[in-house]
């Protein structure tokens, strides 16, 4: 049906709408489990935070494991390099995430206090961790991370877990986090009212601030970044081998896709004017267009990087040759095929239904509603 | 070169986190369709009883869905994390399934059981037994295709292996679909999930019975789980996979492993009930045996011989003398592509390469291999007998006993008297373990049985582990154990608070013990 250069490219693209996809909808529960300790201060209040996502945490938090899925069928080798290379920020990632389900489902079935605030902590735990994992992980794939390849391509990782937290992935990580807080707070608001709403919005405003000025200063400080270029010619349609190609590490070569292609400059104002629009929506009441914003501003902040890295996806700093691009690092002909039509048969299902999901359970959650279903609720 | 502990440790941290997974993956599978029948029944009879049973056997399973959800987190990036090799050799064919999954299955099951609990005043009758229904369609969906991933590991069709991209290449995506292998897997895994779920309600009711509480309510549990248990054992049982065991060589070698089968016997040959197994004379010192029966399940026919240890070995070491050939030439190809003779003997050997590659646990120049090394080889091609036998043997054994409860417990509902027969009562709480120990030695046989391999024939275990530290196993194994374990006590904490509770933890007013309302200090 489509050639190999076109699955390609498409199927960048793809790991980029469930990259976003996860962002918002996984996101916007993490940011809520992030605010969670903070806008609720009581069992009642916690209650209500907690069971505005409670029946939509375990749907959304399938962006993430079907993310990791469709990276293993698409890009297999950046699954087996990426996940092997971070081994420890990925297994903070999955310990982290191991709060949720139980927290969410255990927390309120037990009336003892202490129980309950250690729940709270943990889902603050499993939503606050994995974003600035994230973050940090853009940040050094930005920079470089330093892997090699022998010649049967087995990958070593040679750098330590520590060395992923250099100031500027950092502060990568510190707009992570604050982007996926404004997403949970934009949310957070339009299914809350009163004290929990007005808590939710002055957090979500700072959380806002932090991510717009934070991508700004990254942005500043990426131009002062080696960036990677390939230098050999490429053939986008050439059977997937990373070592067959040459690369280059050179000042600027992050911006050469703007440079090139000046249209892309859209998807960084994107990311500021979209975190901006989400604070002045969310403060006039308008809290669903809020969402919506703050949705787009995750969309142009994660294009940003995407852009900025295009065609690599994770370059080496110690092996340049052996960096992983869109054209050497994916799966055969077939299989890009068959996972597109995977992908758009039920991509537009799960919109469908997982909407419906939403429709049927919306409407602001009161401390009424918490008193009612004692035994039912989370 | 890749040290041994590694690979043992990141085995371990596998079977530990995978093993623990399948703790709460049955009692889902098997649960969701008694929620169904259950929620059916409401919905037809209107009687609110069976509504309550819905949603106290669902706040049950929540407990245990919770846990299912948050183990199989691990496992979908584990094989990154652990297996790289592994994920870069096999990922165009192993990750398509897991990616399908996703899609197709976790979206909707976990999208539904959101609206299953938090729907019940906001959704029709109707509308909300549809999503129960569709809960269980993607809970068994979820099923179907891991089970296409696992299968495809035990005998993998529809694909080729390329030098250009140095891994294993889907051709045939219809072969790997309906690899007959994934479909014996998966029929008798949901199976034996449905007798877990069955169990599980059953063992419960039977001791509110014993203790004469909320009888109505256990008495109609009680069918329900008897009738679903009769007929999911039987299909365990019946199309249990040992069918499966005609399908392709790794089949072959668990067989004769697991029926201590160290010499090809005349056809039909055997089953051996017990037996005294001597590994290290590769020997039986006696055994019991019916004639006939193991030829006759394992070929299903009577003339067809299955072979035992000693052939199977005696064919593999033919099989690692030729893959040493396509080792060496696949190396010759990775340095220059074009070469034209390593390509002639490459394809000439190529289906052996897998053979080959196991010697590259002993050396790392397979043409440098010893008459030793290539003995060793040869041996680890067949996993150890006695674990397999025993393993095996416990899991069948389980299984008939498990068949008996049920057709007594049928018997006994139908005749209106489970209650009136506390010696089948008691027998009903004490089994309650016993469909998670057949579970976890039937896995346990699938895959240590599929050793040396992680994919059959094709890559050796040794070669498809992350190159991370022995230290870095060590602390991850240990939080995961640690963790889990701490998991583990809370959700059975949680389980045997609430099935003490019983259903008056619905808080309806309706039944016994109901709780004490805590709104009101709250």
């Amino acid at each position: 049906m489509f050639d190999y250069e076109t699955l390609k490219l498409v199927w960048w693209l793809l790991v980029g709408v469930l990259l976003v996809g996860f962002a918002i909808m996984d996101g916007h529960d993490m940011g809520v489990g992030t605010l969670l300790p903070f806008v609720g201060k009581d069992d009642v209040e916690r209650r209500v935070v907690i069971n505005t996502v409670g029946p939509h945490w375990d749907g959304n938090q399938v962006w993430f494991i079907t993310g990791g899925g469709a990276i293993f069928a698409a890009w297999p080798l950046v699954y087996a390099t990426a996940f092997s290379g971070f081994y420890w920020a990925m297994l903070a990632v999955l310990w982290a995430l191991f709060f949720r389900p139980v927290g969410f489902d255990y927390r309120s079935k037990i009336h003892h206090p202490a129980w309950r605030s250690t729940w709270d902590w943990g889902l603050f735990i499993g939503g606050f961790v994995p974003p600035v994992i994230f973050g940090v992980a853009f940040g050094n794939l930005l920079q470089g991370v330093p892997f090699q390849f022998d010649e049967f391509l087995v990958p070593t990782y040679t750098g330590s877990f520590w060395a992923l937290l250099n100031p500027f992935a950092l502060l990568a990580g510190v707009v992570s986090s604050a982007m996926i807080t404004l997403q949970g707070a934009t949310y957070l608001a339009h299914r809350t009212e009163g004290v929990v709403q007005a808590r939710t919005i002055k957090a979500g405003t700072g959380a806002a601030l932090v991510m717009v000025i934070g991508f700004i200063a990254a942005g500043l400080w990426l131009q002062g970044i080696d960036g990677y270029r390939i230098s050999s010619v490429v053939n986008p349609s050439a059977l997937p081998n990373p070592m067959a190609k040459t690369v280059v590490r050179e000042a600027g070569a992050w911006m050469a896709n703007y440079a090139s292609m000046p249209a892309l400059w859209l998807l960084p104002a994107l990311g500021v004017l979209g975190a901006l629009a989400a604070v002045v929506l969310m403060r006039s009441g308008r809290t669903l267009s809020a969402f919506v914003a703050s949705s787009l501003a995750t969309t142009g902040v994660i294009g940003t990087a995407g852009a900025s890295m295009f065609p690599f996806v994770m370059p080496s700093s110690t092996q340049l040759q052996a960096s992983l691009t869109v054209w050497d690092s994916v799966s055969s002909h077939l299989t890009l095929g068959i996972m597109f039509w995977a992908t758009l048969i039920f991509m537009p299902l799960i919109v469908l239904y997982t909407s419906w999901a939403y429709r049927v359970m919306r409407g602001k959650v009161t401390a009424a509603y918490i008193r009612e279903n004692e035994h039912g609720a989370y | 070169m890749i040290s041994d502990q590694l690979v043992d440790l990141s085995r371990l941290q596998f079977a530990a986190t995978a093993m623990y997974h399948f703790l709460f993956v049955p009692l889902t599978l098997g649960m969701v369709w008694l929620l169904v029948i259950m929620e059916s029944v409401y919905v037809m009879t209107g009687n609110v009883i069976w509504k309550d049973m819905t949603r106290f056997w669902g706040k049950l399973f929540g407990i245990n869905f919770a846990l299912g959800v948050t183990t199989g987190i691990t496992l979908e990036f584990q094989f990154g994390t652990n297996w790289a090799y592994y994920s870069h050799y096999v990922g165009d064919i192993f990750g398509a399934p897991l990616a399908i999954e996703g899609l197709m299955a976790f979206f909707l099951e976990s999208t539904m059981i959101g609206l299953f609990f938090f729907g019940w005043d906001r959704l029709s009758k109707t509308q909300h037994l549809m999503v129960t229904i569709l809960m269980a369609v993607g809970t068994n969906l979820s099923a179907l295709w891991i089970l296409i991933a696992n299968g495809w590991m035990q005998n993998p069709v529809g694909a080729e292996f390329s030098y250009e991209t140095m891994r294993m290449e889907m051709v045939d995506f219809w072969a790997v679909l309906f690899n007959p292998d994934a479909q014996a897997k998966f029929v008798h895994t949901v199976s034996a999930g449905y007798v877990t779920g069955a169990m599980f309600v059953l063992s419960v009711s039977s001791w509110y019975l014993l203790k004469g509480r909320d009888t109505e309510f256990a008495k109609r549990s009680f069918r329900v789980a008897a009738a679903f248990g009769l007929a999911s054992v039987c299909s365990v049982i019946v199309l249990g996979d040992e069918s499966g065991y005609t399908v392709g060589e790794a089949q072959q070698t668990k067989m004769a492993a697991l029926e201590a089968m160290w010499e090809t016997e005349p056809a039909p040959a055997g089953l051996k009930l017990i037996a005294g197994i001597n590994e290290a004379e590769a020997k039986n010192d006696w055994e019991i045996e019916i004639p006939w029966v193991m030829g006759l399940i394992g070929t299903r026919s009577i003339d067809q011989q299955i072979p035992g240890i000693r052939e199977i070995k005696e064919k593999n070491r033919e099989r690692i003398e030729s893959g040493i050939h396509a080792v060496v030439a696949l190396e010759a190809l990775r340095r220059n592509k074009d070469d034209a003779q390593a390509k002639a003997v490459f394809e000439q050997h190529k289906a052996d390469l897998g053979f080959g590659l196991l010697l590259r646990k002993y050396t790392a120049d397979v043409r440098q291999a010893t008459p030793e090394m290539v003995q060793k080889a040869v041996d680890s091609t067949v996993p150890r007998v006695t674990p397999m036998f025993w393993s095996f043997r416990i899991m069948v054994g389980l299984g008939f006993a498990m068949l008996v409860l049920f057709g007594l417990a049928f018997w006994s509902t139908l005749k209106m008297q489970c209650a009136a027969r506390p010696w089948l009562l008691k027998w009903a709480v004490w089994m309650l373990p016993a469909p998670w120990i057949a579970c976890e030695l039937g896995w346990f046989v699938a895959e240590y049985g599929r050793q040396p391999w992680t994919i059959y024939g094709v890559l050796p275990t040794h070669l498809s582990v992350s190159t991370l530290s022995v230290n870095s196993l060590y602390g991850s194994l240990a939080g995961f154990v640690g963790f889990y374990t701490l998991l583990l006590i809370v959700e059975v904490y949680l389980m045997v608070k609430f099935a003490r509770q019983g259903p008056g933890s619905l808080g309806t007013g309706r039944y016994e013990r109901e709780p004490v309302h805590h709104a009101a200090h709250a």
